[in-house]
């Protein structure tokens, strides 16, 4: 027989040997990539641009696809935003009164989600090929766009749910359209939250890989325009590691370092800005516990009553 | 002094939530400028019937309206009018003030500024009168510009209602308005519904008696999506007639 003590036992053990393997892999992955790119990093790799021969050892830096990858994921995370804001507000407030339909969306843009970015970048490229277009900067940020819409339509449309009703009806009853009350009102209420959105959206445009390797092409300069070619950090990883020499790999870890690096600033603020957002929920919470508990009382005072009435009735 | 006048009358109204029949053949003809209050225990039904009367129904999946609401001599649940415009009609106050989320002084110039009215001028002076009108003008005048979700509950609820007379309603409707309130800001809210009434019609939610035998001219008495009983306050709470209404008012009196 097992008893109660063991079976929590056995529990603690699993639990305590799961946070260590996601701890212990965590500190293996950063741990490996400081030592190897850490000694390699240089103002020289950030500054610079590959000079001739700069895959075989030579000098110069990978400037071009620190700045293509930024150009990248800037553009593509701002065509992702002005879809995915107006579709999200169109969800929580034009079809508001339509559950069954907003459950097939959600779920949809569920599935997008997990679909492999590789497959997004073959479907870039069969577009590409259907208009003609080759390799470039423009094909790389609408492909990115798109394996980012769904995600940041879901990261607003999480928080865009819990958006009281009361507010919702208070703003219709006012006579606002509605536009208005998605764009003066309900907005106005969820700005914090569609910057989180935004920034997590970003992060995952700037380390997708598979979505670019089709689309994006990669060039040694920075390019001048959106219909160049451009390089980008996860590709410069991928192809520098796949070097034989040493210090081209060491120079691959180098740029994963970087990437980490830029990902890790951007959530930072995604965390400070949606923990802003917390604290000001989190008041919000308290005062509607407050009001809610106020609210509980009397209604007990009066089942009470009520319970009363009923006993004196039979 | 006239015979009064009917300002919303409702026919045979019936609601379903899916399969639920939540109000069944609800028949009451709401008297201009007084205050009516809907009476009955949770879940009788109460919310329901005051979201028909702005059509806030329109906003749930899964309901169904049948029966007509008549004000001013239009269906407005078959009118062809601008909903937003049936809506302007009336102001609403709900249970918890949801104060917009903008600061003070733009939740009372919100209404104004959506019917249309931009200038600055008019908007400072009609905020100012608004404020003063729910008595709230001299604790929140240096502090226009704070966000009105700093006022104390009391305080965001009686801005909730002066934000709902700048559309200039003829109609006032309240769910359960002070349950959410301490007794002294619920005073206050009530005093407010007596000021208002003689140039609003008030239609006020409520499940304490003692509260509605302080303010209701119009008494509508629910019970499980049925009108059990209605009438003028005097002839209701002294000379009710249902049985079903002698023990609700006899239990929550005693
Ligand atoms: N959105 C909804 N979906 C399903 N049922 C509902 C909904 N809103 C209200 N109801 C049902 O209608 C009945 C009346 O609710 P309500 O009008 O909120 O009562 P009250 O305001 O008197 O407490 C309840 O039994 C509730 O279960
Ligand atoms: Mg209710």
């Amino acid at each position: 027989m097992m008893t109660k003590k063991t079976e929590e036992n056995i529990f603690k053990v699993l639990m305590v040997l799961s946070t260590s393997i996601i701890i212990c892999g965590f500190l293996l992955i950063m741990g490996s990539v400081l030592i190897k790119g850490l000694p390699t990093l240089s103002i020289e790799m950030l500054t610079e641009v590959p000079q001739g021969g700069y895959y075989f050892g030579k000098g110069g830096g990978i400037l071009n696809a620190i700045v293509g990858s930024l150009y990248l994921s800037l553009g593509a995370t701002f065509l992702a935003f002005i879809v995915a804001l107006p579709v999200s507000l169109f969800m929580n407030v034009y079809l508001i009164n339509k559950n069954k339909l907003l459950n097939v969306i959600r779920y949809l843009l569920d599935l997008l989600w997990g679909v492999p970015s590789i497959v997004y970048g073959a479907f870039g490229f069969i577009i590409m090929v259907y208009f003609g277009l080759r390799t470039s900067l423009l094909a790389g940020i609408i492909t990115v766009a798109l394996f980012v819409i769904p995600i940041m339509i879901r990261a607003m449309d999480e928080v865009f749910k819990t958006v009281p009703r009361g507010l919702i009806e208070v703003a219709f009853s006012l006579g606002s359209t509605k536009s208005e009350t998605a764009f003066k009102v309900f907005f106005k209420q969820v700005i914090p939250s569609v910057v989180t959105a935004v920034l997590l959206s970003f992060g995952r445009a700037i380390g997708d890989a598979a979505s670019i390797l089709f689309t994006t092409g990669y060039t040694d300069s920075i390019p001048t325009s959106l219909l160049e070619p451009t390089a980008t950090l996860p590709l410069a990883v991928f192809f520098q590691l796949s070097s034989p020499i040493p210090e081209v790999q060491n120079r691959a870890y180098a740029s994963a370092l970087v990437l980490i690096l830029i990902i890790l600033i951007i959530s930072l603020l995604a965390r400070i800005i949606s923990n802003k957002n917390n604290l000001k929920k989190f008041n919000i919470k308290n005062a509607v516990n407050k009001r809610f508990i106020y609210y509980k009382n009397i209604r007990n005072n009066y089942n009470l009553s009520y319970k009363k009435r009923r006993k004196s009735q039979q | 002094m006239k015979a009064t006048e009917t300002e919303i009358k409702i026919n045979n109204l019936n609601v379903f939530h899916g399969n639920h029949h939540t109000l069944k053949n609800i028949n009451i003809e709401i008297p201009k400028q007084k205050i009516t209050v809907i009476l009955g225990s949770s879940g009788c039904g109460k919310t329901t019937l005051l979201k028909c009367l702005n059509r806030l129904t329109d906003l749930y999946s899964n309901i169904k309206v049948n029966g007509e609401i008549i004000i001013n001599g239009e269906d407005i649940l078959h009118s062809k009018e601008d909903i937003t415009n049936i809506r302007r009609k009336m102001g609403l106050l709900s249970q918890m003030p949801y104060p917009l989320p903008m600061n003070i002084y733009n939740n009372i110039a919100y209404g104004l500024k959506i019917s249309g009215r931009k200038k600055k001028k008019y908007l400072n002076k009609r905020v100012e009168y608004y404020l003063k009108q729910i008595n709230l003008w001299e604790e929140v005048k240096d502090r226009l510009k704070d966000p009105a979700s700093s006022l104390s509950l009391g305080q965001q609820q009686r801005l909730c209602l002066a934000r709902g007379l700048t559309v200039d309603p003829n109609i006032i409707l309240a769910d359960e308005p002070t349950s959410a309130l301490d007794p002294v800001s619920s005073n206050a809210i009530e005093e407010l519904f007596l000021n208002l009434k003689q140039h609003y019609t008030t239609v006020l939610v409520t499940h304490t008696l003692r509260q509605a035998k302080r303010i209701a001219d119009y008494v509508v008495f629910m019970y499980l999506g049925e009108i059990i009983e209605q009438g003028p306050a005097d002839e209701f709470f002294n000379n009710p007639k249902m049985e079903k209404t002698k023990s609700y008012l006899r239990g929550t009196s005693n």
